[in-house]
């Protein structure tokens, strides 16, 4: 598999067979993006990705707020999974402020992001199923996504923006009886994903249609720097809960899904395996935390750094690692602060993987990717 | 969500001291090993080229000129074994009249590397007004060493107006084509009513 790389994105002199495309930024197969394909009759010759239409300077907006008030704004860009994209800047401001979190902080974090990982997949796999014209793959995860919202809810009191993480630990402790409610919907979670293999995953017409379509080998994944479930669904092992622990994770049985094929199967095999895997570790999670104790550290009134540091933190998000750089000069605002998402790192692959493939395949391969436009914009 | 954010401001009275952490600012702390060898490497093959800014656990950061950044990349990638890059990130500082890139590269096929972030960095010239393109903001580009790179430094050249030489691409992403202000990442772009 050795495809030429294109050329920078730049697009090529037009010859009389070549059509030009624009799908979107309005059209919903792209998602808030435009995609400029060029078409050869049925064949893509060249992708060009336009994203930046639902761009909104979050890494802007950080450096006139303090580390405090940024927290609300900065999990905007993937609401869905806000935990997660919380969670890399929560961890950078402690270690600029030198904080040290509760034991029982940092399990209620882990439960709290992996809840998110799952609720964001299901949206993430809602979408999916409805662009390969599947509509009960649209049905089930939507609805089933309700019973982890609930949990959320009791947890963090919001069903989608949770501005839950803060330095120092999280913003409330658990409500009571909340372990036993958890691990019963969690359980039937799992019992009910189980089922989208029989539907889905083993379903004839979505492997016809996603197997060998879209094909990334493990040294273009790793040459593209990709990230999360598109680079482990081409052959490399590398999640951060395992190489690189943060919090309690060391202390997790934490099982990273592999497989080797790297088409669009295999691309969207991989966020359903994590979310198993995600219910393994909120039941390590609830039996390992303790029972009672602190769950923040109380902060003075506009916590300032020491002096002029800068701080690199990446966690395990729903589409791969998720970087925070911040840079603090003993101001209570940030620097800088930039953030690294797998989205846009994972936009790198979409005009290498769709040249020389079928126009009426872009959805499969386009979703697979595990993309989510605002969180690529920022 | 805002009088949230102003309850923590109220509340957090300041009764207990935020608990010292591993990172003290003492500077009696040992490096740790393996950080300090990559740290060592670099030395030992570009000697005062570059400046090694901090040895962390996990995080080595080092400081470059612009005109041996291809040449370190090139090290870094063939002989140490960094194969990606993370993010690439800009920073201004006027008053330094310096525009930073940092690139934070690291390694999917060394397994010994899969903890540790190298940050590489180097400085652009500022312009008091930039003219993006067609100033002295100018960088080489790493894209040929590290492919993963091209998107990154396509935003930093919008959002920074740095010139990356030898980018095949040199086009704005994330901004509008009509955009005619300065590079808004620029700390002198202010926002309105702040």
């Amino acid at each position: 598999m050795n495809k030429e790389l294109p050329p920078g994105l730049a697009l090529q002199k037009v010859d009389e067979r070549i059509m030009t495309l624009n799908v979107g930024p309005q059209h919903p197969g792209s998602g808030h993006m435009r995609i400029i394909v060029q078409i050869d009759g049925d064949f893509i010759v060249a992708c060009d990705p336009d994203p930046g239409y639902v761009h909104r300077g979050e890494e802007k907006m950080a450096e006139y707020r303090n580390y405090i008030t940024n927290i609300p704004h900065l999990e905007r860009p993937v609401i869905h999974d806000s935990c997660n994209i919380l969670y890399p800047y929560v961890l950078g401001v402690e270690e600029i402020l030198g904080l040290e979190v509760p034991e029982r902080a940092k399990y209620i974090r882990v439960i709290a992001s992996e809840l998110n990982r799952c609720v964001y997949t299901m949206y993430w796999l809602a979408i999916y199923g409805i662009f390969l014209g599947h509509s009960t793959m649209f049905m089930w995860p939507a609805g089933d996504r309700e019973l982890l919202i609930d949990l959320l809810e009791k947890m963090t009191g919001a069903r989608v923006t949770h501005a839950h993480f803060v330095p120092g630990g999280v913003r409330n402790d658990l409500p009571p009886n909340f372990e036993d409610v958890c691990l019963r919907q969690v359980n039937y979670f799992e019992k009910r994903i189980k089922e989208y293999a029989a539907v889905f995953y083993d379903n004839p017409i979505l492997i016809a249609r996603t197997e060998n379509t879209g094909v990334l080998s493990r040294e273009d994944a790793i040459r593209l720097g990709t990230t999360g479930s598109v680079l482990r669904a081409s052959g490399v092992d590398y999640d951060l809960r395992k190489k690189e622990p943060y919090d309690v994770y060391e202390e997790l049985d934490v099982h990273s899904n592999v497989m080797k094929e790297g088409d669009s199967y295999a691309r969207s095999k991989i966020p359903w395996l994590d979310m198993m895997e995600s219910c393994n570790i909120i039941r390590q999670a609830l039996q390992k935390m303790p029972k009672s104790g602190s769950v923040r550290v109380k902060l003075k009134p506009n916590p300032k750094g020491k002096g002029f540091d800068s701080v690199y933190k990446r966690v395990e998000s729903g589409r791969g690692s998720l970087g925070c750089y911040i840079v603090s000069d003993a101001k209570p605002e940030p620097y800088r602060v930039k953030l690294s998402v797998g989205s846009f790192r994972n936009l790198i692959a979409l005009p290498y993987l769709l040249k020389g493939e079928k126009l009426g395949n872009m959805p499969a391969v386009y979703w697979s990717l595990n993309y989510w436009p605002v969180e690529a914009d920022r | 969500m805002s009088s949230d954010s102003n309850n923590e401001q109220i509340e957090t009275v300041s009764d207990a001291e935020p608990t010292s952490a591993n990172i003290s600012p003492g500077k009696e702390i040992e490096l740790p090993k393996f950080e300090k060898e990559l740290a060592d490497k670099i030395v030992e093959k570009f000697g005062t080229r570059i400046k090694v800014a901090f040895v962390k656990p996990d995080r080595v950061r080092i400081n470059v000129g612009r005109d041996d950044v291809k040449e370190v990349a090139e090290f870094l990638r063939d002989v140490l074994n960094f194969d990606h890059a993370e993010s690439v990130s800009g920073v201004d500082y006027p008053q330094d009249k310096e525009i930073e890139v940092v690139y934070h590269l690291g390694s999917y096929t060394d397994p010994s590397l899969s903890r540790q972030i190298l940050a590489l960095a180097t400085t652009a010239q500022r312009e008091e007004n930039p003219i993006p393109g067609n100033d002295a903001t100018r960088l080489p580009s790493l894209r040929e060493i590290f492919y993963s790179v091209e998107f990154h430094e396509r935003e930093i050249f919008e959002m920074f107006g740095v010139y990356f030489q030898g980018h095949p691409d040199n086009r704005r992403l994330l901004l509008p084509e009509d955009w005619a202000d300065l590079p808004p990442l620029r700390k002198d772009f202010a926002i309105k009513g702040r």
